[in-house]
């Protein structure tokens, strides 16, 4: 009976709503906690102890943050455009939870095993932009439109080096398929051979989020706050929430790509006994982890050092590698053949 | 169902492509360009060009799109200005709408329409084995057939590449410029001197203040702030040295 419901519309309809919940409701719960495992680790390298007041170790606060951002006032700054003001944080939001789709947390575990994953994974995260962007513009204000001219440039300057890592990951998966790039590390992770594609990779995930050593776009000492000055409450908050989202996501993609997704270090018998998805959660906090370790340890970055190492290191060096990737491959035989 | 979606993405393609044209704000007409790309990567999606269509987004959206809105949002909008342009360039720009239009309708009366679709070239995709994916397929076509015009549009745009990057290097000798390797190979003993000073008598005993190095004044440009004058023309010889080094 159930089963006869769910195959007409608008049981499909249902599933795919409920699988769409299985994985955003984990997601945000992830974002709250990150926000307490950044202020923790934080604190503990600067030997502080962090939240430590609501519930035990803190670990309330991130809800209680939540509900202080909720309750209050909205303002829209005199001269802002209000569509596009409030259009903003919501589509930053949007985007970093529709880019989940088509992660894959186990074999096959996705929400929608598309031809085309990677690209779709690009596609949503060269989006990003425009939430900055249009909330800079529509704030009506310096400083907001500085953080978001900066954000611009930066994020379309790391977004090519994030292209090239990629095509020369898929050189040597030969599909677009996320779940084949995974599937291909079974031997060997890529982070191996391909360790130095793996740090411009995990730099340029970096700069993309907009995180430290990169966060120029919200330099809090030049910019006030950068493009999300003008937000308050709820919509401040979507801002708050999607920048999280997209660092779990990149950590993602950089587990995908080059830590061997779902797969267990070695495929012998007691680490097979982990199943794939705990893995993936696994290889996804590493990341984290060095996410605000980088944040903790390293100065911001100067503009145009930023752009130096963008456009004169980052992408001669990603462009020689794919073409030294691709060389080898065909040389050693070792090229994929092709069904995709 | 199909058919439904299609044109849901149509209608909303065309419309927002006249909104382009007719927004006040050319904001708002780079936000529905935006939206009609979207729109135009639906329909490729539906057509089952999965490919295609990321492809449009990620480079019209994610690049271009971006790059116009850049430029768009830092222009200072007069709009009474806009108005009297408006009545200037209107009978030009009618002019060529009418060409642009019945150029379409002469090519619209003489289409015809093919009953059997022709798959000369992607025939020898079928030799593959397996399903092909329009990715594999296009990729096959371009690295074979179309090799030359795929490398020659390559070429077209490595031009246009060098010739925007012609137009707008500025090589100023007053810009601020870092040698990143001249401050790396820096040691400390070149930039700073280490005094052993008597108690209470400063600095002033060993002749003046702490101060950098003079090799700190070879990697700076000259008459930029903190260069003192009269290092200026002692290092002159190295600064110039140096200067013709780059």
């Amino acid at each position: 009976m159930a089963y006869f419901f769910l195959r007409t519309l608008i049981g499909q309809i249902i599933l795919i709503a409920l699988e769409a919940l299985a994985v955003l409701v984990p997601l945000l719960i992830a974002v709250a906690y990150l926000t307490l495992m950044e202020r923790k680790v934080m604190a503990a390298m600067q030997l502080r102890r962090g939240p430590n007041v609501n519930g035990i170790f803190g670990l309330l606060q991130a809800f209680a943050d939540a509900i202080k951002m909720i309750t209050k006032e909205t303002i829209i700054p005199a001269g802002a455009n209000r569509f596009l003001f409030l259009f903003a944080p919501f589509l930053t939001f949007s985007l970093a939870m529709l880019a989940w789709a088509v992660i894959p947390t186990g074999s096959g575990l996705a929400v929608a095993n598309i031809n085309v994953g990677i690209l779709y994974l690009l596609a949503i995260s060269s989006l990003g932009v425009y939430g900055t962007l249009i909330a800079g513009w529509a704030s009506n204000s310096k400083y907001a439109f500085l953080g978001s001219l900066r954000a611009a440039a930066q994020m379309v300057s790391y977004e090519v080096s994030i292209g090239l890592v990629i095509v020369s990951v898929l050189l040597a998966v030969g599909s677009l398929n996320l779940n084949d790039i995974v599937l291909a590390q079974q031997h060997i992770w890529f982070c191996v051979p391909m360790f130095p594609m793996f740090i411009v990779f995990f730099i340029s995930a970096l700069a993309e989020t907009g995180r430290a050593p990169f966060d120029l776009p919200e330099g809090e000492s030049e910019l006030v706050a950068g493009f999300f000055v003008e937000y308050s409450s709820l919509s401040f908050g979507l801002f708050f929430l999607g920048e999280y989202a997209n660092m779990i996501l990149m950590s993602g993609m950089v587990s995908i790509l080059f830590l061997g997704g779902w797969l267990p270090p070695l495929g012998i018998a007691p680490f097979t006994w982990v199943p794939g998805p705990l893995w993936f959660i696994a290889k996804i906090l590493f990341c984290l982890f060095v996410f605000i370790w980088t944040r903790a340890t390293f100065p911001r970055f100067r503009y145009d050092q930023l752009m130096r190492l963008g456009w004169k290191i980052f992408l001669p060096m990603s462009l020689l590698w794919m073409i030294a990737t691709a060389g080898f491959l065909l040389a050693t035989g070792m090229l994929p053949q092709g069904a995709s | 169902m199909l058919q439904l979606i299609f044109y849901v993405f149509a209608t909303i393609l065309v419309a927002s492509g006249a909104m382009v044209i007719s927004a006040r704000n050319p904001v708002h007409s780079v936000l529905f360009l935006i939206l009609a790309f979207f729109n135009a990567a639906g329909l490729f999606l539906l057509a089952g060009a999965e490919f295609l269509a990321m492809i449009l987004v990620i480079v019209y959206v994610g690049a271009v799109a971006v790059l116009f809105l850049f430029v768009v949002m830092m222009l200072d909008i007069d709009f009474t200005k806009m108005r009297e342009g408006l009545q200037k360039y209107a009978p030009f720009g009618a002019a060529v709408g009418c060409i642009l239009f019945a150029e379409l309708v002469m090519a619209g009366l003489h289409w015809m329409f093919s009953p059997v679709m022709p798959l000369p070239i992607t025939g020898g995709l079928g030799q593959m084995g397996g399903p092909v994916t329009n990715t594999g397929a296009l990729g096959t076509l371009i690295y074979t057939h179309y090799l030359l015009l795929f490398q020659l549009c390559g070429l077209v745009l490595l031009v246009a590449m060098i010739g925007a990057i012609t137009l707008t290097l500025r090589d100023r000798p007053t810009g601020r410029r870092q040698i990143i390797s001249l401050q790396h190979e820096r040691k400390r003993a070149d930039t700073l001197e280490m005094m052993d000073l008597p108690l209470g008598q400063g600095t002033d005993a060993n002749g003046g203040f702490l101060r950098p190095h003079d090799s700190y004044y070879v990697t700076a440009v000259p008459g930029s702030y903190g260069v003192p004058e009269a290092v200026e023309e002692e290092h002159e010889e190295l600064v110039v040295r140096e200067g013709e080094e780059r």
